[in-house]
């Protein structure tokens, strides 16, 4: 059976998230009890976790979080880490056995910071140099896969259930101001622990939920960028595309989801002359990077979230509101089990971006 | 007359009990097949002049016509064909290179028929484009390099001059002179009706037609006829002709009987004096002078006009492609051997160039490697037949697609491929007034319309079945498209799977 | 009132019109029946030199031929169509003297025959017009 990288597995899913725009601590169990709700969504090939403001101890170091097959594959990426980065600490990631995950390859966690000597070399920032590194072992070191790599951020995930992968690793004991969560159902197994979702790059994380059918003029439009799409994944892609979009061309959110989910032709041009030839100019200018079919993602980023629906709004998602929480998730009854007096709940329209952003900025 | 070597190739088969003896076969036939024969009292046919026009089976108003291939034959051989025999024949009768015309009639494989499409099932859904947008419309230019904002932090606009299009097709380069008159007025009615363009070809643009510019891109070709300040101004997009697919490396030669009347003063040349467009320009022998002549252009038109570099797709097709994308074109149209031409030397037709399947995937496939595709367009040419052949290239990375033979089918012609002899009876590749009367642009232009208007349909249609809801995304989306019955190379060049991976 | 009209531009001599013509009002059911027959259709192909066009009748607002006719048998429908009454036709031609255009014109029992516009015959519009394949022959108002 071809895992993901080597075949292009398409997936239906539940994804939900909890935001505090005050930034409050929320505790990682709040997001599983969500999560569990939907558990028919997934079919437990694949579920995870993003948290923000998880690490407060640690927030100026990159958190790495990596998959080892074996020892080999992490004394040989231990050694390319050493020579890198300064490593700050590194563990393994504390998790609770237990009979629903199963198969679990090595799981630990580096917090580190880019070499000076090493960066100057690059020529690069320190951003693209990171995301550099990290590709670099993606892809050369057999055995080892960074699925994480944000500041004061986190990735966690498994092959499970949610409600299970949340237990594994002991979510009730991180708390932040933001999470997403994602289960999975992929349309053809095997389910691979680094295929299963939030995809991550740096500290943007991506679930997303839905099949795009604009896959192929995507990734092989955003390859030409640098990028290497080896998982072959609807997710991969569009985070991918978002970095792209928000890093380098240092586009706007909204700007961004104004190309990705671009409003049709005959929408722009009912809009007022200045408003006509902006979206005009988005939309023309990256053409290929517009994506079609369903998908709604929600796209975790260092002191915000944003979630957005294909412009045909294919795919349920729903918003709520109560005080400075925002709740954002597939189905309704998710955010409702969490916090049953909402203040406001509403289903954003196709193409709709929704973004919110911590109060006073990041922290 | 000596030994006539050569029997016809067509036969006239007239019901008897049916004709009435209208003449309308013989007042219509230009190569004079028909004739009323008093004393018999009926009509008669002489076969051996027949092309396969149809001209007379189509307004032969009892259907008393029809015409049959020979079954006179040559002692079967698989190596000596009749065709091969017959040439032999010809050319050792007159001693001169074989003339022909329309795009290479060999059976060589049209990739496009060995490509099939996608459709979406259960995980995601189609979509139903009598009930959602669907969405054809096409920019085509170069991307800007970077975005850039004003003080107050909007975005400035600086792309580059662009075209629109309804629908990702255009008419493709076809000169006044080796078309007709009423043949340009019904591609430029038709492209302005609905958005789109069409091409003058390299025989300059008709006084009259100058009032569909902003629905025309003008060609500079190597005889450079009837280019001046104006005809460049005019147009909404300027296309320099390095090549042409029907015949790669070789010239145009509209001899001096055509040039005559309006053809002469649209090319700038006397009358009957032949119009000779040299294999190169001899002003571009490599890469370098081209840029000179993308920028001498667009410096003449104040850089308001896109500019496409129009190439026959030939063996080291990529690494040409590569280099026009980094000489300041704007687009790049790529021609493949199957295209149409007016007059070629037969054997260059059938045996030079490359299939514009395998020339488009290359050159995408290339472009993307270097990171320069977002700096051209690209047009792909040479025998698009149908909706489904342009979804196909869209999907293999073609930005839009030149139909030139596909329209003219649609103006009457019925690919008899005898362009060349300028008896076209359809009024469309002939210069004769009588013949170009025939070509009601009122009839042509509507024709037109009805079959872009046609294809738009299925390509949303087939777009809908892939749950695409704009052509954008299906740009490129080679995982839309499956092989059948090809070699792993044949995959590999195309950049596709093989149906049923 | 629509009427028949030519535009010799596009006119391109072929003659189709004289036989959809004839077909028309010869009440068959398959214009190969006109073999051997002569035709004497209601429009006709002018042609000199370059230029060729179809003339038939103008149905004019002040018909001459109805004026002339000594039976009664032409005369103007309420819609404005030139019509003929075959049976009270008396043969005298007059009608094809005063025509300007030539358009009335004996048919082979020697009384008049003329266009009414596919009205009487089971086309129902005109045949002549139907058939052009260059749209030289119109059918509108104007």
């Amino acid at each position: 059976m071809l895992r993901e990288g080597q075949i292009r597995i398409p997936a239906g899913c539940a994804i939900s998230s909890i935001f505090s725009k005050d930034g409050k601590n929320i505790c990682g169990d709040r997001i599983v009890k969500s999560m569990g709700v939907m558990h028919d969504r997934s079919n437990g090939l694949g579920a995870g976790y993003a948290g923000y403001g998880i690490y407060p101890q640690y927030k100026d170091y990159y958190a790495f979080h990596i998959f080892y097959d074996n020892t080999k594959a992490r004394e040989e990426c231990e050694q390319y880490l050493e020579k890198h980065f300064d490593i700050i600490n590194l563990s393994k990631i504390p998790v609770k056995k237990t009979p629903a995950i199963t198969d679990e390859p090595l799981i630990w966690r580096y917090f580190v910071s880019p070499l000076p000597t090493k960066l100057a070399e690059s020529q690069l920032e320190e951003k693209e140099f990171v995301v550099r590194c990290s590709i670099k072992i993606n892809t050369k070191i057999e055995g080892a896969y960074i699925f994480s790599s944000g500041k004061n951020m986190g990735v966690f995930k498994a092959v499970g259930y949610p409600e299970d992968v949340g237990e594994f690793y002991r979510l009730d004991e991180y708390e932040g101001y933001c999470w997403t969560a994602h289960g999975r159902y992929p349309t053809n197994t095997p389910g691979w622990w680094g295929g299963a979702h939030p995809f991550a790059m740096l500290d943007m994380s991506v679930v997303h939920n839905g099949e795009i059918s604009s896959y192929d003029a995507n990734r092989r439009y955003i390859e030409m960028f640098g990028y290497k799409c080896t998982l072959l994944t609807d997710t991969e892609v569009i985070t991918y595309i978002i970095d792209y979009l928000t890093r380098r061309e240092k586009l706007t959110m909204e700007e961004t989801a104004q190309i990705i989910a671009a409003p049709f032709w005959s929408t722009i041009a009912a809009k007022p002359p200045e408003e006509r030839a902006r979206l005009e100019y988005l939309r023309d200018t990256f053409a290929s990077l517009l994506i079609t079919g369903p998908f709604s993602i929600l796209v975790g980023f260092d002191g915000g979230l944003m979630a957005l629906n294909d412009r045909l709004k294919l795919r349920s998602m729903v918003v709520g509101e109560k005080d400075d929480m925002v709740y954002i998730a597939s189905e309704e009854c998710a955010i409702r089990v969490i916090e049953p007096e909402l203040d406001k709940i509403w289903s954003p329209r196709g193409g709709e971006a929704v973004v919110v952003r911590l109060n006073g900025g990041n922290r | 007359m000596g030994i006539n070597y050569i029997y016809p190739e067509f036969e006239v088969i007239r019901d008897t009990a049916r004709c009435i003896a209208c003449r309308v076969c013989e007042r219509q036939c230009a190569n004079e097949v028909h004739r009323f024969d008093a004393e018999l009292g009926m009509m008669t046919a002489d076969d051996s002049k027949c092309v396969d026009c149809h001209r007379c089976v189509s307004l032969c108003p009892t259907r008393a016509l029809h015409i049959e291939k020979s079954r006179h034959t040559f002692r079967e051989n698989a190596n000596w064909t009749s065709d091969k025999i017959t040439e032999i024949y010809r050319q050792a009768g007159t001693g001169g290179v074989l003339l022909s015309s329309m795009g290479n009639p060999q059976n060589i494989p049209v990739y496009w028929d060995k490509m099939l499409i996608n459709a979406s099932q259960v995980t995601n859904p189609p979509i139903d484009p009598l009930r959602e947008p669907m969405e054809t419309k096409t920019t085509l230019g170069a991307k800007p390099k970077k975005i850039e904002r004003d003080n107050a932090g909007r975005i400035i606009d600086n792309r580059s001059p662009r075209l629109t299009l309804s629908t990702p097709i255009m008419f493709s380069a076809m000169s006044y002179g080796s078309i007709s008159y009423n043949a340009h007025e019904s591609l430029a009615r038709a492209a302005r009706e609905l958005g789109i363009y069409y091409n003058t070809g390299e025989g300059g643009l008709h006084r009259d037609f100058y009032e569909y510019g902003p629905n025309t891109i003008v060609q500079v070709a190597s005889g450079r006829f009837g280019v001046h300040k104006e005809y460049l101004e005019t147009a909404a997009a300027i296309e320099i002709k390095m090549g042409q697919g029907a015949k790669p490396g070789i010239g145009g030669h509209l001899p001096g009987t055509k040039i005559v009347g309006d053809v002469s003063a649209t090319r700038m040349i006397p009358e009957g004096s032949d119009a000779i467009s040299p294999a190169p320009h001899h002003d571009i022998y490599s890469i370098e002078d081209l840029r000179q002549l993308v920028f001498s252009l667009k410096e003449a038109t104040n850089y308001k006009k896109p500019i496409i570099v129009k190439i026959a797709a030939v063996h080291n097709i990529a690494a040409i492609a590569s280099g026009i994308a980094r000489s300041g074109a704007d687009m790049i149209a790529i021609d493949g051997f199957r295209g149409g031409t007016g007059a070629a030397p037969t054997r260059i037709r059938d045996n030079v160039g490359i299939p514009i399947e395998l020339a488009l995937a290359s050159v995408d496939t290339r472009l993307r490697e270097e990171g320069i595709r977002g700096d051209v367009s690209l047009l792909a040419a040479g025998s698009i037949r149908c909706a489904s052949d342009v979804v196909k290239a869209i999907a293999l990375g073609a930005d839009a697609c030149y139909i030139g033979t596909g329209a003219l089918i649609a103006l009457g012609c019925h690919v008899c491929r005898t362009c060349h002899t300028g008896k076209c009876n359809w009024g469309i590749a002939t210069q004769r007034e009588d013949l170009v009367k025939r070509l009601n642009p009122d009839i042509g232009s509507q024709r037109l319309v009805n079959l872009i208007k046609a294809w738009d349909h299925e390509i949303k249609e087939i777009m809908g079945g892939m749950g695409i809801n704009s052509i954008e995304a299906l740009r490129g989306n080679r995982l839309m498209l499956r092989g059948i019955g090809l070699t792993e190379k044949e995959l590999e060049i195309l950049g596709i799977m093989h149906a049923g991976e | 009132m629509k009427k028949v009209y030519v535009n010799e531009k596009w006119c391109l001599g072929c003659h189709l019109c004289e036989y959809n013509c004839a077909f028309a009002n010869s009440g068959l059911n398959d214009m190969a029946k006109l073999k051997g027959r002569t035709i004497l259709p209601n429009i006709r192909v002018e042609e000199n030199d370059k230029i060729c066009f179809a003339v038939n009748c103008r149905h004019c607002d002040d018909p001459i031929c109805v004026k002339s006719c000594i039976a009664g048998a032409l005369s103007k429908s309420p819609e404005g169509v030139v019509e003929i009454n075959k049976n009270k036709c008396v043969g005298c031609l007059t009608c094809v003297l005063v025509c300007p255009f030539g358009c009335v014109l004996p048919d082979e029992n020697g009384i008049i025959g003329k266009c009414e516009l596919c009205t009487k015959n089971s086309f129902g519009e005109p045949a002549c017009v139907k058939g052009c394949p260059n749209n030289a022959i119109v059918f509108e108002e104007r």
